[in-house]
């Protein structure tokens, strides 16, 4: 046990070690100079060369990159994630204001994801060559081709333009003063953009947990259990169950990198101020601060999903856990 | 009819032999009635016929004959990939003829909503929505045919070199894989895409990047067991070296799945492209592009105007819907584990 905790944290170090350098790396060999992308061209054909110099300094266009790495990786090691220069505030509180929202957004559409998926697998393998299945089935058949930003802008379309049921965007009304804001509104604006990132996430649950059941149902316990003359949801209650829900929590678990991928699209459709946003207008602007926080942040969470899943499967799956030793795990 | 009589005589207590020489019979070209007024002693004698000339599951053929007439499943799949194949090359090849009228405006044509002369409608500067869909389209395959190509080179490589590399550059590619998958896929490409100064190069690369884990986890796995297996053996011990081994004895092996692999990757490319593309990282807003199309089109739908987005991300969806049919039909055909399904 204690082998297998410092294990992760040798991996988990080094995890973080690399996607902040590869980070570093890459916004530095970008072409894009930060001091045109932020200030726009027609204020940059204007400025003076002072200011330009004076800017370029600002946004540490000059500075070497190894240099620049040394000094954020040594005050991120005592908890300064360094300045955000788009937001000119301390990276740790902008990703802390946002990360609320996101984090509800997220954990929103992983449980409905989750619940969903689960009980369309289910339905999909109880019912199996029947047209409950071949609808589940095509369902997420279709999904998987379904581009989720685009799935977003058809809800728009849909729910708030046309029906006028959702607002179109934001996390909370435009207007009002943000101690007036209720819990209510905050559910509003956060209703269709949780939808989209729950139903685009249904397909890969529900096709395991397909496979699944239709494993269990297919045992010999299971005809067992129906020659006993239990009903096909009795048998799926008592002996289905138990046997369906650890596998698919461990495949949620393991699925976070996707909704945030999927986060990052759904809060840019519908203008919501989260993690996914912040990090597209760090890209855009050349925020390498809240760039890196940002990426070391989900491959956090990521490798945190990963891990929950691989210790899930240890303590669910004893024969898993024998073999610990030196298999390679996703 | 032949079976269902054949069923009945047996039933009958007949003799099974009468059931045999029936089918056989019915095979010369007799037809139904004549069997059933042979009488016993023809049918002893068509019988003893029956038996020689057909064996016994010739009779099992008939009995379980189908009674609806069905078409092989190889040859749905072949039809279905030949259909993916030649509707993706249709749309790459008029899209790619359409690029400038799809760029044509139309002042006097503005904002109209679908209709038969302009299918997908017009946007606010006049632009026939379908003509650019199609050229966005051709630009998304494209993009996506070279991205995914990359990638699956890349993933046959870094596969291939983990399984037979030793255990340092296992662990060196190992490790490599997880980095990768460790970050969410869209973060990794705005890094990426922005490192490269946006654009076309940007796009490609980011995508070519970021989506050979999988498959390159498929590919090591594959090769590692084929190591093991005695087949790889016999040749190592006939004294064939690395290289002929890998080619004669791996290669035709991993093949099949390699290409599925590589066909399976367009509709993920595609996707990705699109979004990143619609973030504002991808392809320029002169460049025709699905994302682009889409994320223009943000601006435009609070005024009602849902044909702008409606339609483009149908028209990608069945893309990539092509893309997938191609590959899994392509499955069904080449590898060997499927091929009776």
């Amino acid at each position: 046990m204690a082998r297998l905790v410092f294990r992760n944290m040798v991996k988990f170090v080094l995890l973080m070690l690399a996607v902040s350098l590869v980070t570093f790396v890459l916004v530095s060999v970008s072409p894009i100079d930060p001091v045109q992308a932020n200030v726009g061209q027609a204020a940059y054909v204007n400025m003076s060369e002072a200011k330009r110099a004076q800017l370029a300094d600002y946004w540490g266009a000059d500075a070497p990159l190894l240099e620049r790495y040394a000094n954020w990786l040594a005050a991120a090691v005592q908890g300064d994630l360094g300045t955000s220069l788009r937001y000119n505030a301390p990276v740790a509180d902008v990703i802390a204001s946002r990360a609320l929202n996101s984090l509800t957004l997220m954990a929103t559409a992983w449980v409905v994801s989750g619940v969903l998926g689960f009980a369309l697998g289910i339905l999909a393998g109880a019912n199996r060559g029947r047209l409950a299945d071949r609808l589940v089935k095509g369902y997420c058949f279709l999904l998987a081709s379904v581009p989720t930003f685009w799935l977003g802008l058809v809800f728009l379309v849909v729910f708030s333009v046309q029906l006028g049921w959702f607002p179109l965007g934001f996390s909370v009304p435009i207007g009002v003063a943000a101690s007036d804001v209720t819990l209510a509104d905050a559910l509003r604006h956060l209703v269709l953009p949780a939808l989209t990132l729950s139903v685009t996430g249904v397909a890969n649950i529900a096709l395991h947990t397909r496979e699944k059941t239709v494993d269990v149902l297919e045992s010999d316990y299971v005809r067992f259990a129906r020659a006993r003359g239990l009903s096909m949801w009795g048998v799926l209650r008592h002996h289905g169950l138990r046997n369906l829900v650890m596998p698919a929590i461990t495949l949620q678990f393991a699925s976070i990198s996707e909704i945030f991928g999927g986060s990052v699209l759904v809060e840019q459709v519908f203008s919501y101020p989260g993690l996914g946003q912040a990090a597209v207008t760090a890209g855009l602007g050349g925020d390498v601060a809240l760039l890196a926080g940002i990426a070391v942040l989900s491959a956090a969470l990521v490798f945190g999903g990963n891990l929950v899943a691989n210790v899930l499967y240890g303590v669910v799956d004893p024969r898993i856990r024998r073999s610990e030793g030196g298999e390679a795990r996703a | 009819m032949r079976e269902r009589l054949c069923a009945r005589m047996r039933r009958a207590d007949l003799p099974d032999e009468a059931c045999g020489g029936g089918s056989s019979f019915a095979r010369a070209g007799g037809g139904a009635p004549r069997v059933a007024s042979a009488g016993r002693a023809e049918a002893g004698v068509a019988g003893a016929v029956g038996l020689a000339a057909s064996p016994l599951n010739s009779r099992a053929d008939v009995l379980h004959l189908s009674r609806t007439s069905r078409v092989g499943n190889r040859r749905v799949a072949l039809a279905a990939l030949v259909f993916a194949v030649a509707a993706l090359s249709v749309i790459v090849a008029v899209g790619a003829l359409s690029v400038d009228a799809a760029g044509a405006t139309d002042f006097s044509q503005k904002n109209l909503a679908p209709s038969w002369e302009h299918p997908f409608g017009t946007d606010w500067m006049g632009r026939d929505m379908l003509l650019r869909t199609l050229a966005g389209l051709s630009t998304s395959v494209l993009v996506g045919l070279l991205a995914a190509g990359v990638s699956a080179v890349l993933a046959l490589v870094l596969g291939v070199v983990a399984a037979l590399g030793g255990k340092r550059v296992d662990a060196a590619v190992t490790w490599l894989i997880d980095l990768v998958m460790g970050v969410p896929h869209i973060v990794l490409l705005i890094l990426i895409s922005f490192a490269l100064g946006k654009g076309f190069w940007g796009v490609v690369v980011g995508v070519a990047v970021t989506h050979w884990p999988s498959l390159a986890r498929v590919v090591r796995a594959e090769v590692l067991q084929l190591k093991e297996s005695t087949f790889v053996a016999v040749a190592r011990k006939l004294g064939q070296g690395p290289a002929s081994i890998a080619a004669r004895h791996m290669l035709p092996y991993v093949l099949p799945q390699f290409v599925v692999g590589l066909i399976l990757l367009f509709p993920h490319a595609i996707l990705h492209e699109a979004a990143v593309t619609f973030l504002g990282f991808g392809l320029p807003p002169e460049q025709p592009a699905i994302g682009v199309i889409l994320s223009e089109s943000m601006g435009y739908l609070s005024a009602g105007m849902w044909w702008l987005a409606v339609f483009p991300g149908l028209a990608l969806m069945a893309t990539v819907l092509l893309f997938d049919a191609a590959g899994s039909s392509l499955r069904r055909l080449i590898d060997p584990h499927s091929a009776q399904e």
